[in-house]
């Protein structure tokens, strides 16, 4: 599912170089729950943001899905963004002023997929994620596990192949945060692949895999 | 997706209404003053025409001068004449000659029952009628070609004769005894505002047909010719031929100026023109002025808004927005503003043209048409300005980094 072959990234920030990873190598399978752990500064950020593809690597080789990620445009990332990647953010990244169910359906609008079918998957998903009765809630009427929860649903919503979430736990209170970890748990026992980041050695352990990553290295 | 959009912009300009409804404002006074000031000008512009052109539109009053050059073996000096075939002879030498006609005038007693006063009488050809703008009232008419055949006694009398003589009668059919003799009145002229004139106004004159005229006083002299050529663009070739024609014929030199002296409203014209399309263009410009200012306050709006929603910008790329799907929605927005605005201008204007219409001052600017050039380029100018507005804003939330916007 993922593959990396001698990754590097090197940020130039015009008087000196960064070298955010040092050579990543590393294999995902697909139906794997990965945690990626490490101290702040030291490159998981940046592992994330490449795996998701937004960003490419300096050097090395990056497959997702057996497609070579070097030589696409920024048109088919986005695409493959869309279809392929859920993202989970720390502080949930909802559109404010849209309901839940308009925040989970625009990763539809983007995918230019039709009305009724767009509405059936929303409904599904946000009933999967147990706020079918929050649907028209804006997120300032959400507690922050139930944003958390609309986050996962938009990630879903267009059934990609890798769930990435970026410390999802990390703004919500311990119960929520527990409630969170189940869903994720949940979701990879029903055959998702899931890459989470998290610096909570206890949210690592719901996990069958873990990475730390040290000053850009991976260890295992 | 464009639909969502459209609901999507409006929700989020509903989030910043002041700011939204000032930079709306400056749109909205910027077609207004698009708008008001050009049809200003064009109203004034028609109404200067239409006073100037009372008189006729693009002709040649030609008179009999006196020569300067001594030519021939004539002397300098010399005075000219027209004879009454003259006109006939140049419509036939002069193929850029569309119409002419030749004027006789004289001043004579007119007696209508017991009233009495003294006219200028102008007789002339049927062809008259259209270079001078001789507009007959409805259920009248001009002197026609057969009251030319059949020396007709009949005259068409100016508005203001027909005033002074028959009071608030209509004077088409009656009778008007001129030097004695009975005329009926055929036609009275329509009431028209005229700024140009010889011989007095339109209005205070009577005119009757050449041949009647000729038969009753036998003038040897006609006093003036009135002619128009085929195309207004080629009047100076018309007159240069007009004036070759006549030299052939009373042996002057064609470069001699005071031999024919010719009055040409075109010149006239040409100078209304460029004046007023340069006092129009000079309206436009402080108008579209106002406009470019009100796309900057949108440009700034626009901006603004584009920094505020970073990062929702970054999560909406990171979810597979495409850049060109951000650039629209950003462009959409900006044009909704501008949409607006410009459409709340428009019927603003609307009111305010109406206003002004209402108010006693078409004697000087004549009355306002929104006229559908007017309404199509304000149209045109405000979504050039909207594009430039919203372009730079647009395109700089679309080439946003994605990881560097998630994270402001």
């Amino acid at each position: 599912m993922i593959k990396m072959e001698n990754v590097r990234k090197v940020y130039d920030t015009g008087k000196i170089e960064v070298e955010a990873l040092r050579g990543i190598d590393l294999h995902i399978k697909k139906s794997d729950f990965v945690t990626v752990i490490g101290p702040s500064g030291s490159g998981k950020s940046t592992l994330m943001n490449i795996m998701g593809c937004l960003d490419k690597p300096t050097t090395g080789e990056y497959k997702l899905n057996g497609q070579n990620i070097k030589n696409m445009n920024d048109n088919e990332l986005s695409e493959l963004r869309n279809k392929e990647i859920g993202f989970v953010f720390q502080n949930f990244n909802l559109l404010p002023y849209a309901s839940a169910y308009e925040n989970v359906e625009m990763p539809l609008l983007f995918a230019g997929i039709g009305g009724k079918k767009r509405k059936e998957k929303v409904e599904y998903i946000l009933d999967k994620v147990a706020l079918g009765d929050r649907m028209d809630h804006k997120p300032n009427e959400l507690s922050g596990g139930q944003k958390q929860r609309v986050a996962i649903a938009r990630a879903l919503v267009n059934n990609p192949n890798i769930i990435l979430a970026d410390e999802p736990t990390g703004n919500l209170d311990s119960k929520s945060g527990r409630e969170i970890m189940e869903l994720f748990v949940d979701l990879w026992k029903e055959g998702n692949t899931i890459i989470m980041i998290t610096h909570d050695h206890r949210v690592s352990q719901c996990s069958q895999r873990i990475i730390e990553i040290i000053d850009g290295k991976i260890y295992e | 997706m464009f639909i969502k959009n459209i609901a999507q912009v409006f929700r989020e300009l509903s989030k910043q209404k002041l700011r939204t409804l000032l930079t709306l404002f400056g749109i909205f006074w910027g077609t207004t003053a698009v708008i008001l000031l050009l049809t200003f000008g064009t109203a004034v512009k028609a109404n200067s025409s239409k006073t100037m052109h009372g008189m006729g539109e693009s002709i040649c009053v030609i008179w009999a001068g006196r020569t300067s050059i001594s030519y021939g073996g004539f002397p300098k000096g010399r005075n000219l004449s027209f004879y009454k075939d003259d006109a006939q002879y140049l419509k036939e030498q002069v193929q850029l000659i569309d119409d002419i006609s030749p004027q006789y005038t004289r001043q004579v007693p007119v007696k209508v029952n017991n009233k009495k006063q003294n006219f200028n009488i102008n007789a002339v050809w049927p062809e008259f009628k259209e270079m001078r703008n001789m507009v007959p009232r409805g259920g009248s008419r001009f002197i026609n070609p057969i009251d030319m055949e059949k020396r007709r006694r009949v005259v068409f009398i100016g508005n203001e004769v027909e005033k002074t003589m028959f009071g608030d009668e209509d004077a088409v059919g009656k009778l008007m005894y001129i030097n004695g003799t009975p005329f009926t009145v055929v036609g009275v002229i329509i009431e028209k505002e005229q700024d140009g004139s010889y011989n007095g106004r339109d209005k205070d004159a009577i005119f009757m047909p050449t041949s009647t005229y000729l038969s009753i006083y036998g003038d040897r002299f006609v006093d003036n010719l009135v002619a128009r050529a085929k195309d207004v663009n080629k009047t100076e070739q018309m007159k240069k031929a007009i004036v070759a024609a006549m030299a052939k014929k009373y042996r002057f030199s064609e470069e001699d100026t005071q031999a024919l002296p010719i009055w040409d409203t075109t010149e006239a014209d040409q100078f209304l023109n460029i004046f007023f399309n340069g006092f129009t263009i000079f309206l436009g410009i402080v108008g579209v002025m106002t406009l470019i200012v009100g796309g900057i306050g949108i440009a700034n709006i626009m901006y603004v808004i584009v920094e505020e929603r970073t990062s929702e910008i970054g999560v909406k790329r990171a979810i597979g927005a495409k850049k060109r799907v951000i650039l629209m929605q950003y462009l959409v927005e900006t044009f909704a503003i501008a949409a607006a605005g410009s459409v709340s201008g428009f019927l603003f204007s609307v009111v305010l043209i109406w206003g002004i219409n209402q108010a006693p001052i078409e004697e000087f600017v004549g009355v306002l048409i929104l006229n559908p050039a007017i309404a199509v380029t304000t149209i045109i100018i405000i979504s050039i300005i909207t594009l430039v507005a919203g372009w730079g804003p647009a395109k700089r939330a679309s080439t946003l980094d994605p990881v560097v916007a998630i994270n402001s």
